[in-house]
């Protein structure tokens, strides 16, 4: 459990934040001595032995790491091919969220901030960034869209219970892209004190590259556990899903460079990628900037962003991070669009097959399975980002 | 010569730099209130492009872009309305916004268009100094556009000098580290502030903006800087008022005295 160190490819970030043409810190002046003390020293603590060390240490003894990888027999019976789960959803808080949540205020801690703002939207990386403040002793306010406020209300509560002070964010869509205006607005508000947790590779440089190198933790393991499970480290696909694209990018991250592992990305059709009703970001969106990072956009010809839905409230996003949109128009990464039905119709089979209720998040990334046509000898991981509890309601509807 | 630098040269009296919303309150008061707030005696005008994401800006104004985007503003409209502008409008003119809804248009193909209404100068926040440098500035300065950036507080002196060497125009000093319309007032901290910067002689003039409201902010803040801008609460005063000219005639004296007619 290393934290991944610099690594030259065409695929990682540059010296000057960019992956390919997307990245960068596109930022008002506001944000700008916040975001440029945490560029300075970012690299400089992450490498530091005492960080490693108490990182490692928590992620092990707190979080539970390393998590299994996982043969479901059941499941690769019926898609023909040996699958494997990266269980993240056994992470203490329930997701992979946490590893990025641990990095984080051990770096803010070292950069002497006192105060933690952080935005939402499925709730997971809310209650993970509660839980590492209470964890801390330090003082948390997260930002959660009001519509995702009502249909998350287990992740709301979580997180009253552990300290934090949930804000609404009551702007456009209600949503976690409005969640994050307002988290970077307190953050422009409070900028001496405060840091602020982003909970996705999106952003301005350096939080797709630094929420990355904490999540990298995944492929990291994936790699280990699969030497010992099969003998090799390369695993014929590794599929995760892409709201934002945190899990994505940790398990992608040591495969990026290995191009015999097809990396399949999973993003929210919603309703349907021409429904009018979806969030799926490579199918709808081109270049722009939102959020302080030059990435691919869902918006209007006018440049207006547009409001993206899903059924899965942590995918509902109307970007995604600059790494994936690198991946997405290099031809890296297999970008797939999976409907509410399909996401919904993988999380029930998971649960019915191997006794696992899914994220909805993760049931996107499950959903892809049908599609690969793999053979019986491939190996595919699924990264199984988090658990299913907080869904529950909605997969009751549909029960 | 830009009127922003040809008025600065020839300022006599404390500078009010206006914004307001296009499109807002309604799709078609652009020109009604740039040319009531020219008679009422605003020294510069600045025009918000309206956006969905307005992430510098605080409630009113956000609300503002909301309502402008609903009515139908978008930056084609906005170019139309303001062609033909300098026949009746003699005050510098900006466009204050975000980057995306430009890179949409096409940075070249907006620059152009900016100059052919006759706007002066841009204000785009979420273009850092340094990334204007390498990506922007040369399509803006053939157009003839100067580019303002901001400071605030937290800005240190070595940013600040290099920002105003990068500085055509003025220099936007935030007035607190805050959103727009977030606090009002100015307090001994903040006068600190405008002092400390008052004595580093940067070449270029500078605005204050951000928490002016009234005569009282709008006096203190130009005690140590060029003058002042103000933006939610012009935003706030024509959302109430059904009368434009008459509302903005009085928020504008209310704010600066009685204009003098030259």
């Amino acid at each position: 459990m290393k934290i991944a160190d610099q690594v030259t490819s065409a695929f990682q970030v540059n010296e000057r934040g960019y992956y390919g043409p997307y990245g960068g810190a596109f930022i008002p002046e506001m944000l700008y001595p916040n975001v440029e003390e945490l560029r300075e020293n970012y690299l400089t603590i992450m490498a530091d032995p005492s960080f490693q060390a108490e990182f490692e240490y928590l992620l092990r003894d707190y979080v539970g790491r390393p998590t299994p990888l996982y043969l479901a027999e059941r499941l690769s019976e019926v898609y023909n091919t040996k699958i494997y789960l990266k269980r993240e959803d056994l992470c203490h808080t329930g997701a992979h969220k946490v590893n990025n949540t641990i990095g984080q205020i051990l770096l803010a801690k070292r950069l002497g901030k006192n105060k933690i703002v952080a935005e939402t939207g499925a709730g997971q990386h809310g209650v993970a960034t509660a839980t590492v403040c209470a964890l801390m002793g330090i003082e948390c306010i997260v930002y959660m869209g009001e519509i995702d406020i009502e249909r998350q209300a287990p992740n709301v509560a979580r997180m009253k219970m552990l300290g934090a002070e949930v804000r609404p964010a009551t702007s456009g869509s209600r949503t976690l892209k409005d969640a994050t205006n307002e988290a970077m607005r307190h953050w422009i508000n409070n900028p001496v004190d405060t840091h602020y947790i982003i909970g996705s590779v999106v952003g301005p440089h350096p939080y797709p590259d630094m929420v990355a190198r904490f999540q990298s933790v995944i492929s990291e393991e994936i790699r280990n556990q699969l030497a010992e499970k099969t003998g090799s480290e390369l695993p014929d696909y590794v599929i995760a899903c892409v709201g934002g694209g945190s899990n994505a990018a940790g398990a992608f991250y040591h495969f990026l460079n290995d191009a015999s592992v097809k990396l399949v990305a999973a993003e929210a059709a919603g309703m349907g990628v021409e429904s009018g009703h979806s969030a799926a970001t490579t199918f709808l969106g081109k270049p722009g900037v939102l959020h302080g990072s030059r990435s691919i956009l869902m918006q209007t010809e006018d440049g207006q962003v547009v409001e993206p839905f899903s059924i899965s409230a942590g995918l509902d996003y109307p970007g995604i991070g600059p790494m994936h949109a690198n991946l997405a128009t290099s031809g890296r990464g297999i970008f797939k669009a999976i409907t509410d039905e399909e996401a919904l119709a993988s999380g029930f089979q998971l649960a019915k097959l191997e006794g696992i209720i899914p994220a909805l998040e993760s049931a996107h990334a499950l959903a892809c399975l049908k599609t690969l046509n793999a053979s019986p000898d491939e190996v595919v991981v699924v990264n199984l980002s988090g658990r299913g509890d907080k869904d529950l309601a909605t997969y009751m509807k549909y029960l | 010569m830009n009127r922003i630098t040809q008025l600065f040269q020839q300022q006599s009296q404390k500078l009010l730099n206006v914004y307001f919303t296009a499109g807002y309150p309604q799709l078609n008061d652009t020109r009604t209130i740039l040319k009531n707030l020219q008679e009422a005696g605003a020294d510069l005008v600045e025009i918000g492009m309206p956006y969905s994401d307005p992430v510098a800006d605080g409630e009113t104004i956000q609300a503002s872009n909301q309502r402008a985007l609903e009515n139908g503003m978008s930056l084609k409209v906005l170019f139309s309305q303001l062609e033909g502008m300098r026949d009746e409008i003699h005050v510098p003119v900006l466009l204050m916004g975000y980057i995306n809804p430009v890179l949409q248009f096409g940075v070249e193909a907006f620059c152009q268009k900016c100059q052919e209404v006759g706007v002066d100068g841009l204000i785009l926040p979420d273009i850092p100094a340094d990334v204007y440098e390498e990506e922007f500035k040369p399509t803006f300065e053939k157009y003839g556009l100067l580019n303002i950036f901001l400071i605030t507080p937290q800005t240190t002196e070595k940013r600040i000098l290099y920002i105003d060497e990068v500085s055509q125009g003025f220099i936007y000093m935030v007035s607190s580290a805050s959103i727009t319309g977030a606090k009002t007032g100015i307090s001994a901290e903040q006068e600190a502030y405008f002092d400390r910067i008052a004595n580093l002689n940067l070449k270029n003039p500078r605005l204050i903006g951000f928490g002016i409201s009234d005569n009282q902010s709008f006096e203190q803040a130009s005690k140590n800087a060029n003058g002042a801008i103000i933006g939610s609460a012009f935003i706030k005063a024509i959302s109430q008022g059904s009368d434009l000219p008459s509302t903005i005639q009085t928020f504008v004296q209310g704010i600066k005295g009685p204009v003098t007619i030259i």
